[in-house]
């Protein structure tokens, strides 16, 4: 066991744990937080793997603004005008068998996935290849993305300006 | 420094402590430095002395207050949630701390070499803002969460400017990496980005007005992201006590501060390293002059610091000569003013580059 190994379980670990928490904790607000722990795991394995990039956009775009987000609105609703919030449980069967299915879509693409067994080369640098691919291979579902997003920002805009009017 | 530590121990988690326990030496020491150098400051602006008595000019007198704030009781108030509240002033200062695993402060003392260091910068800056929202919900106070909740919004606004600004630096040089960054601007202060870059052509001259456009936008955007006064609305006194940290006391509360001064360098390093030429020498090293190069990587963190210095002495003094602006004002200057600002200047720089 060395060093990385080490790490790798301690980050493993964080991951389990804190989701764990996330969905069994009563309490909405530290399902919240506990997401924040989550996530930061998740970016420690994506590091190890070699992945650096991918790792800081894990941050940047999931605890950086889905979380924060998140949380605006859990403690808004939470606190200032004392909306309890508690997760229950309800349609227990529905839940049941989505999850379910979805469970044996996972296992089954983890099964059936010809994993490269042999340790593969890591490249140093990541960012430069993924800028290239970006803008040649998927230059046309990249610029639909920022399409999406333009229409998504123009909408919130709209939204929000309404009452005003 | 790793690699030195690395053959000295021969063992990689020895020296990944060490190279942090260092920078964390330079932190504590920092923030003690400018806790006075704030008081002192502030005193001669406002034609005071400041503090006095504790040794020369009262260069201690952080180090009396630190005893006295570990004399202090702990007190968490009844209805707060325990566990965050605890958790909260960890979590902040565990964001500004990780900044500074990815800054240079000289090409041998430097935490990690990352290809994407300055998106990492920006993005750890988010555990901040976590830590922040924490600490202002689990207080279970108004004020705190107030306060909370305008830190978050305009740590996230501002991060945008910064960015944008940020790119523009990275068009030019054309990497991520600090290291690099630094490395490109060679030693001698007209080679720096602020004057165009080191090479020399018509962009060059070109570029120069753009830089300091871009400056000008990324040392407001980043005097907004640590909550410094002409934006410090949330910890404006007159109107929210101390904003998120209101019910801190204690060494909770000096884990706030310490976060807080270790921002303020960390933001200035940034500034720093994309426009000043990093811990690059404005005017050459006598190490490579005098035939010693090993007194190079010292000289290098000398100028590093002394440059970080002087950047947090430029905050202190807007501190104490601006007065505080409005929320709405806060938000109009970021979005309607900076952003803008920042996307031409970012097109333009991008235009010039092509040449």
């Amino acid at each position: 066991m060395t060093f990385y190994d080490i790490i790798f379980y301690l980050f493993a670990a964080i991951t389990l744990i804190s989701a764990l928490f996330v969905v069994s904790t009563r309490n909405i607000v530290y399902s919240a937080f506990y997401l924040l722990f989550t996530f930061f795991g998740v970016a420690g394995i994506y590091v190890l793997l070699g992945a650096d990039f991918i790792a800081v956009v894990q941050i940047m775009v999931y605890v950086g603004g889905i979380l924060i987000l998140l949380l605006f609105g859990v403690m808004l609703t939470n606190k200032i005008t004392n909306v309890e919030i508690r997760t229950g449980t309800v349609q227990l069967l529905p839940a049941a068998i989505g999850i379910g299915i979805f469970m044996g879509a996972v296992v089954a693409v983890m099964i059936w996935t010809e994993w490269k067994l042999e340790p593969a080369q890591i490249p140093l640098t990541t960012t430069k290849d993924i800028g290239h691919l970006l803008i040649t291979d998927y230059v046309l579902i990249f610029e639909l993305l920022g399409i999406l997003l333009l229409i998504a920002l123009i909408g919130a805009a709209s939204i929000a300006r309404r009452d005003q009017e | 420094m790793y690699q030195f530590l690395f053959n000295l121990s021969g063992s990689e988690i020895i020296a990944t402590i060490f190279t942090a326990a260092v920078i964390l030496v330079f932190i504590l020491l920092f923030v003690l430095f400018a806790v006075w150098f704030e008081r002192k400051v502030s005193a001669h602006m406002q034609d005071r002395l400041g503090p006095m008595r504790v040794g020369w000019h009262g260069v201690l007198q952080t180090i009396a207050d630190f005893v006295k704030m570990l004399q202090k009781e702990d007190i968490i108030a009844t209805e707060a949630d325990r566990k965050l509240y605890t958790i909260a002033p960890v979590l902040v200062f565990t964001g500004s701390f990780a900044a500074y695993a990815a800054i240079p402060f000289s090409s041998k003392l430097l935490g990690s070499e990352v290809e994407v260091g300055i998106f990492y910068l920006l993005a750890v800056s988010s555990f901040v803002v976590a830590g922040i929202l924490m600490a202002g919900w689990s207080s279970n106070n108004k004020y705190s969460l107030l306060g909370a909740m305008r830190s978050a919004a305009q740590i996230v606004s501002y991060e945008i400017p910064t960015a944008l600004v940020v790119l523009s630096i990275v068009m030019l040089t054309g990497t991520l990496s600090l290291e690099k960054i630094s490395q490109l601007q060679t030693a001698y202060f007209w080679n720096w980005n602020i004057f165009g870059g080191p090479e020399f052509s018509l962009a060059k001259f070109l570029l120069i007005p753009f830089m300091f456009v871009g400056f000008l936008i990324i040392y407001i955007s980043t005097l907004a992201e640590v909550n410094r006064t002409p934006f410090d609305i949330p910890e404006a006194e007159s109107e929210l006590v101390a904003g998120y940290f209101t019910e801190y006391c204690g060494m909770k509360w000096a884990m706030f501060m310490l976060s807080e001064y270790a921002n303020m360098f960390a933001v200035s390093a940034i500034v720093t390293i994309l426009f000043f030429g990093g811990y690059q020498s404005p005017f050459g090293y006598l190490g490579n002059s005098i035939g010693a190069e090993w007194l190079v990587p010292f000289e290098q963190a000398f100028w590093f610091i002394a440059k970080g210095i002087f950047f947090v002495f430029v905050q202190m003094w807007l501190r104490w000569t601006l007065p505080r602006l409005r929320v709405d004002q806060l938000m109009t200057v970021c979005w309607k003013y900076l952003i803008p600002y920042a996307f031409l200047n970012l097109i333009i720089v991008g235009f010039i580059s092509l040449l």
